[in-house]
């Protein structure tokens, strides 16, 4: 009895290896030889990047098929996961959405394909102009435009009206803060320890005329670091004001986007600086029932705030930006899929199916576009004069120096905070202190 | 190590914890092992040497790796700049206030869960013990099913619902709008709760076969001469099953030495709640600086196996006899 039950078991346990090993067999490939396969890296959204995928292999007749591989949803486990395949020289590697401020760092270690010379200008050619700046590294292009970000600042209008503010015009963030203050609301950003900070600080530090590195493209060594000045006091200062006035929120040092969003949508809710994505979520929040009609009727946006009176202000910039991997063995093909993807009318369609608007400057002046996003004008105008963060190829090490000194943004010192931040940096990359 | 391994590792034996065990052991092994004996240990090496191999493959290698690596200074993503510089790379890292910050927070996450979750973990192995035969089964499923669950998993549980636009705690408790994440204590509080919640059924199943070691006839002697139930408990159940508890709370203190998950999805760090793991992860990972991520991470190894060697110093833990091996 006994060696019967353990003869059925062996067999059992046999049969299931097998199974295994077929599977896996299966697995290993298709078998069929057909075009050359381009895998495209993509930051997860509704679906919009698959079916441009579908749209150029269509149009490709054959000649390659882009499959999507989805990575991470924060930028920084995105950047991880391609780093670690592009280190090991993952032929695999096509094609990429990268976040712009990694740009640099690929560009430097020798990870981006070079962009092919004719194609050089067919993709920077009416793109606006801080998407371009942020394809460009050391005076060349190294990726390409795909669709660009930038933040708002959204502001209920029954506060703004209620606080007497004008938001038609320029403003700064002590007007903002005041009319917060005055009308008992908020005002939503993001402070959480995460990149979304470093995104408000440089900012801030941009909408007072100043730079955290003033020649990033230089050697570690030779960098000159303009923070400790009084562009640096000043953003300081608008962080410190957010968090002792209370505006800020009850959250403000763990809030990041969506945070921030629900924040603004809630009763209290009254001004937000913020990606243009908070639209769609928003009406589609009423779609679904869980938002009042009446908050999306309420929502006002206008240009970035800037920091001080005698500045321009300088809007984030985001978006993201697709780069072919060093070590595929089409680079030619995924740099002719680049182009595919990139183009107006493609970047047109993704910005109307997922809210990420585009690089191209024409799709704002798409009827069916300014339909749907009313703000599309001042997006545009924003991204004109959007300020890409340090492009550096250490700047994961400056972004998480500036998030830890300035964390939490209630213990910021306008005095002090800027000097630490840039003692921290410096001795980070010098290899001197740990992060 | 692997959990469940030790979990077995420590199924009530069929030996009791006879404490003269040890003893006889050796008088056999001076007289030399018989020729069963001897067979017996060979099959041993024919059965476990495979996986010794692997295991050897697949953990000395990294630490050697680690070690080497942790004496340059390297870049992945700059790879040619990559240079030699001896020890350096430590002196930064104890240097570093980080460094000191991280221990001492991983050192008070270690000694507070380890703390609490023995003492949760004895009551709950002494009330599987003493259940009906019947619902035995079901009490053991039902505390083990916190330890079934993947520690990313339970992590972003607890986040939810402690998180101040989607948690449920705030309101059940009627604390208004706390910021569980925004400060220190409440954060490192919060971290330490998941990671008690997680794994407690883990150490009371280790106490609870400690407390099958105990034996019966000593129980029984001692209700005969009128003990009550706390001094049967000080006197007869714990001393017996001393084994058990300090192989226990050592496989729990390395564990909890190398919290990661909890702190990385739940604050990734802030509030200076940064632990070694994590800071190990900041340097490797994140900032790609090899050398100096694998300096931390050979720290972080080296106080592992000092705290091992402590607890089997300082305590005596004869991992051998708590397997019930005579």
């Amino acid at each position: 009895m006994a060696g019967g039950g353990r003869r059925t078991r062996t067999a059992a346990v046999a049969g299931m290896a097998a199974g295994a090993l077929a599977a896996l067999a299966a697995c290993g490939g298709d078998g069929e030889a057909g075009p050359p396969v381009l895998t495209w890296y993509i930051n997860p959204d509704n679906g919009g990047q698959a079916e441009l995928a579908q749209v150029c292999t269509d149009e490709a007749e054959g000649r390659y098929r882009i499959a999507t591989a989805l990575l991470p949803s924060d930028a920084d486990a995105q950047r991880e996961q391609l780093i670690r395949r592009l280190a090991a020289e993952d032929g695999s590697v096509a094609l990429m959405s990268i976040d712009p401020i990694f740009v640099p760092e690929f560009a430097e270690a020798g990870f981006l394909a070079p962009v092919p010379d004719d194609l050089r200008e067919e993709v920077t050619e009416g793109v606006v102009e801080s998407a371009v700046q942020a394809a460009t590294y050391q005076d060349e292009i190294v990726s390409v435009p795909f669709w660009a970000n930038t933040q708002l600042l959204w502001y209920r209008q029954s506060v703004a009206e209620e606080a007497g503010v004008d938001l038609e015009s320029a403003v700064t963030w002590e007007q903002v803060i005041e009319a917060a203050e005055q009308t008992d609301s908020t005002v939503a950003v993001q402070a959480r320890r995460y990149e979304g900070y470093a995104v408000l600080i440089q900012a801030l530090v941009a909408g007072a005329g100043g730079a955290v590195i003033e020649n990033p493209d230089d050697e570690a060594e030779n960098l000159e670091y303009g923070l400790d000045s009084d562009a640096g006091r000043a953003a300081s200062e608008v962080i410190a004001s957010l968090a002792s006035s209370g505006v800020g929120g009850p959250a403000l040092s763990s809030s990041d986007e969506t945070a921030a969003l629900s924040l603004f949508q809630g009763d209290r809710g009254g001004f937000m600086v913020n990606w243009p994505f908070v639209w769609r979520s928003s009406v589609d929040a009423v779609d679904a029932g869980s938002l009042d009609q009446a908050v999306v009727d309420d929502i006002g946006w206008a240009v970035y705030p800037a920091t001080t009176d005698d500045a321009e202000p300088a809007p984030p910039f985001g978006g993201i930006q697709l780069g072919v991997g060093a070590f595929t063995p089409d680079a030619d093909l995924a740099y002719e899929a680049a182009a595919c993807l990139s183009r107006p009318e493609n970047q047109r369609d993704y910005f109307l199916s997922s809210g990420n608007p585009a690089a191209a400057a024409e799709v704002y002046d798409d009827p069916e576009v300014q339909e749907q996003y009313p703000m599309a004008e001042t997006i545009r105008d924003s991204l004109e004069q959007a300020v890409p963060r340090v492009q550096t190829p250490y700047y994961g090490d400056v972004s998480t120096a500036l998030q830890r000194t300035f964390s939490p943004p209630e213990d910021v010192e306008p005095g002090s905070t800027p000097g630490r931040a840039t003692d921290l940096i410096r001795d980070v990359l010098a290899g001197e202190a740990l992060l | 190590m692997s959990e469940a391994s030790t979990a077995t590792a420590t199924r009530p034996g069929r030996h009791a914890a006879v404490p003269s065990g040890g003893d006889r052991g050796r008088d056999r092994r001076r007289g030399g092992p018989s020729d069963r004996a001897r067979a017996e240990r060979r099959l041993g090496w024919y059965l476990a040497g495979p996986a010794f191999v692997i295991l050897l493959a697949v953990t000395l290698y990294p630490i050697l790796q680690a070690v080497f690596y942790s004496l340059f200074s390297y870049r992945l993503t700059n790879p040619d700049a990559r240079e030699f510089v001896g020890l350096s790379n430590y002196g930064v890292i104890l240097t570093d206030p980080l460094w000191w910050r991280a221990f001492a927070v991983t050192a008070f996450i270690t000694v507070v869960t380890v703390v609490v979750e023995l003492v949760i973990g004895f009551a709950l192995a002494l009330v599987m013990h003493r259940a009906l035969s019947l619902l035995r089964p079901i009490i053991r499923t039902v505390i083990l099913i916190p330890y079934a669950i993947i520690t990313v998993v339970s992590a972003f549980a607890w986040q939810y619902a402690f998180s101040i636009d989607s948690g449920f705690v705030n309101r059940w408790l009627r604390l208004g709008e706390v910021d569980w994440f925004g400060d220190f204590w409440t954060a490192i509080t919060v971290i330490m709760l998941s990671e008690i919640w997680k794994t407690t059924p883990f150490i009371s199943l280790l106490l609870l076969a400690g407390l099958a070691q105990v034996p019966e006839d000593l129980q029984e002697a001692a209700r005969v001469d009128g003990a009550t139930w706390w001094e049967r408990l000080r006197r007869v159940t714990i001393p017996n099953m001393k084994a058990a508890i300090l192989v226990a709370v050592l496989f729990r203190a390395l564990d909890a030495f190398r919290i990661f998950d909890n702190v990385f999805v739940m604050t990734g760090g802030s509030q200076d709640t940064s632990t070694l793991s994590l800071l190990a992860y900041n340097q490797t990972i994140t900032r790609v600086e090899i050398g100096l991520g694998s300096a931390v991470s050979v720290l972080l190894f080296l106080s592992v196996v000092a705290i091992a060697f402590l607890f089997i110093r300082l305590f005596n833990v004869d991992l051998a006899r708590a397997r019930g091996e005579a």
